[in-house]
């Protein structure tokens, strides 16, 4: 009778119990086998805990034991949607540690390479992304145009996905007769193709708000937990490795550095969008402006640098691609090398971009941050 | 097939011609192995020297800066005001590295990310060189760099397995990973590090894969089964210095 009778307080009628949610590795917007527990409230998110590992293949160690030729092959298999861009953080920083000139033809090359490369990372980013979040069409307009650089990349060195297309001094090819035109003519192509995505999604109003106001991240905070590349310059920092410390012919070229403001998925959209478009500038003085020369410096067959020890970085699509590579002297082999991956970096902040977001937007948050696991986990 | 020995010793000791065998005559136009090992299959092949191995390497020397090179801003003002904390000063292609004494590793952190000069606010990367002849094996790196006077610098430790180093999470959260990978490959001990877990390998995984005496193969079954018998295993292929046989 009394318990009946007795008041309840209302909060405690509706009670929620925390919830444990395992969310993956076998989930297909998880974009691989990344595995998150998520905390939940309800339909909130407390707290996630990523696992990561399942495809860890040991580089590092697997690079330790093969010549410093040999490595750049291996590279390719990190952030498999952006070899050629693995492989230019790798060969300079070898030709850092041996202090090798490389000729301005192979730069140029390497620069047209590396920015095709984004623009093709960035295609595959955008379409798993407005698909993650439920816009089907802009998968398939973007992979088409995906092929088109996988064409390009096909005739100048016969792979379509892990290129192997640079070498420590310079390139092992000089690009193909008319190659230079078609990549022009691709330019003009993308150009129009971006405005056609730009229309599917920017104005839209379920994109808008599935994006906006999500995973809002300020500028101190990113740098704190060492965020990079588009999540980092949504926050409105202004960082890009190919200004504050050009590499490759980056220097000789004008270009701007798309900015966000609020620091939310959708500024990570729109800056991605522009840079698209700085991509394409790039391109486009890069191939006008190509040097006549050779494609390879003076580089002895085996390499042998001298005992010490370098830090290189360059901008790839996701972020500072760094390499840290020890040289004993003595052996053909680094007796170090490591990677610092930006998609390892930028997956740490994904527990505090979902913490008070729903479940829903977890995806959309593992999407904007364009993450590979081929390189998270390595 | 079951001739175990060097191809260059028949040669040695039949043919008084070829007086320069040493030089390693793998090229296409060495002599033809087959013809030779007739001849001298009638003699007793003296024994091959077992090859000492080189001594393994104690890591690069930390070169010192060149006279001419002037030391810039962010490595000067960290040289005067923390003096008593700081080693050695190193330059090499360009980089900069500071060697702290592992005690005093967060005084001098906290200095980079807090002064004006330096305001080393972005911690790159954190990573880990293991030089198994040193007394203390690891080399911790930090990779830091400034976001807003763009100059990187690196800060280096050395510890042993045991030594404790002071984790930098509290000056920069993004170190909690970068940390955990180091605890995983390398095993060195962090304290006061919020969330100490292997983070590639599995959570039950025994030993770690990026120090140098561990094998690149992998451990194989045994070690997941039966770590014990790895251990013993592998004491005993060590003893007798041959490759371990354990899969």
């Amino acid at each position: 009778m009394t318990t009946l009778d007795a008041p309840r307080a209302s909060t405690a009628q509706f009670d929620t119990n925390e919830l444990v949610l395992n969310m993956g590795p076998q989930h297909p917007s998880t974009h691989g086998v990344l595995r998150v527990v998520l905390k939940l409230d309800g339909e909130r998110v407390i707290d996630a805990d990523c696992v990561i590992g399942y495809i860890h293949r040991g580089v590092e160690k697997l690079c330790e034991n093969r010549d410093w030729t040999h490595i750049v092959l291996l590279t390719d298999r990190m952030d498999y949607v952006a070899a050629a861009t693995n492989n230019l953080g790798y060969v300079e920083a070898v030709e850092k540690l041996m202090q090798v000139e490389v000729p301005r033809r192979a730069r140029y090359i390497r620069t047209i390479l590396a920015e095709l490369q984004r623009i093709a990372s960035h295609c595959l980013w955008l379409g798993t992304h407005a698909m993650d979040i439920g816009a089907m069409t802009v998968l398939l307009y973007a992979f088409r145009e995906r092929e088109f650089i996988l064409d390009l990349f096909e005739e100048y060195c016969g792979a379509r996905l892990t290129y192997n297309s640079m070498r420590v001094g310079g390139l092992p090819l000089d690009i193909p007769p008319g190659w230079d035109k078609k990549v022009l003519s691709f330019c003009d192509l993308m150009e129009g193709k971006l405005d056609e995505y730009e229309t599917l999604l920017t104005n839209n109003r379920i994109w808008v708000q599935r994006t906006r106001n999500v995973g809002v991240i300020s500028g101190e905070e990113a740098i704190g937990l060492g965020l990079c590349g588009p999540p980092l310059r949504g926050s409105g920092v202004s960082r890009d490795l190919r200004k504050d410390e050009p590499n490759a012919a980056y220097e000789e070229f004008d270009f701007n550095v798309p900015l966000g403001t609020q620091g939310d998925t959708y500024d990570r959209y729109l800056i991605r969008m522009d840079e698209f478009r700085e991509s394409i500038r790039i391109i486009r003085q890069a191939v006008e402006g190509l040097p006549e020369g050779p494609v390879m410096g003076k580089v002895p067959r085996l390499l042998k640098p001298p005992a010490g020890e370098t830090y290189h970085a360059i901008e790839s699509p996701k972020g500072e691609l760094g390499y840290f590579l020890v040289s004993d002297g003595r052996s053909t082999n680094p007796y170090r090398f490591r990677v610092r991956p930006p998609s390892f970096c930028n997956l740490q902040g994904l527990k505090r971009l979902v913490a008070g977001h729903l479940v829903a937007d977890v995806v959309a948050l593992i999407g904007t941050i364009d993450i590979v696991l081929g390189e998270v986990d390595r | 097939m079951s001739d175990e020995s060097p191809k260059k010793e028949p040669v040695k000791s039949t043919d008084e011609k070829k007086v320069t065998p040493s030089a390693d005559s793998a090229g296409p136009n060495g002599p033809s192995s087959t013809s030779e090992k007739a001849v001298a299959s009638p003699k007793p092949k003296p024994k091959p020297k077992p090859k000492v191995p080189p001594e393994p390497p104690k890591g690069p020397e930390d070169q010192a800066p060149p006279e001419d090179q002037v030391a810039p801003d962010f490595v000067a003002v960290v040289q005067t005001e923390m003096a008593d904390a700081i080693e050695k000063v190193s330059y090499w292609v360009g980089d900069w590295t500071i060697i702290v004494h592992t005690g005093r590793l967060l005084d001098v952190m906290r200095f980079l990310k807090q002064n004006d000069v330096t305001t080393f606010d972005y911690c790159s990367d954190i990573t880990a060189t293991d030089w198994p002849p040193r007394d203390k094996r690891f080399d911790v790196i930090y990779c830091l760099y400034s976001t807003s006077r763009r100059h990187r610098l690196r800060v280096k430790v050395r510890v042993n397995e045991t030594d404790p180093v002071e984790s930098v999470t509290v000056l920069w959260p993004g170190a909690n990973w970068l940390e955990r990978e180091v605890y995983d490959q390398f095993g060195v001990n962090f304290v006061n590090h919020p969330d100490l877990r292997r983070i590639l390998m599995p959570d039950d995984w025994q030993g770690f894969p990026q120090r140098k005496d561990y094998p690149l193969e992998g451990p194989g079954e045994l070690l997941m089964e039966n770590p014990q018998d790895w251990l013993r295993l592998r004491n005993v292929s060590d003893e007798a210095n041959t490759e371990p046989e354990i899969e």
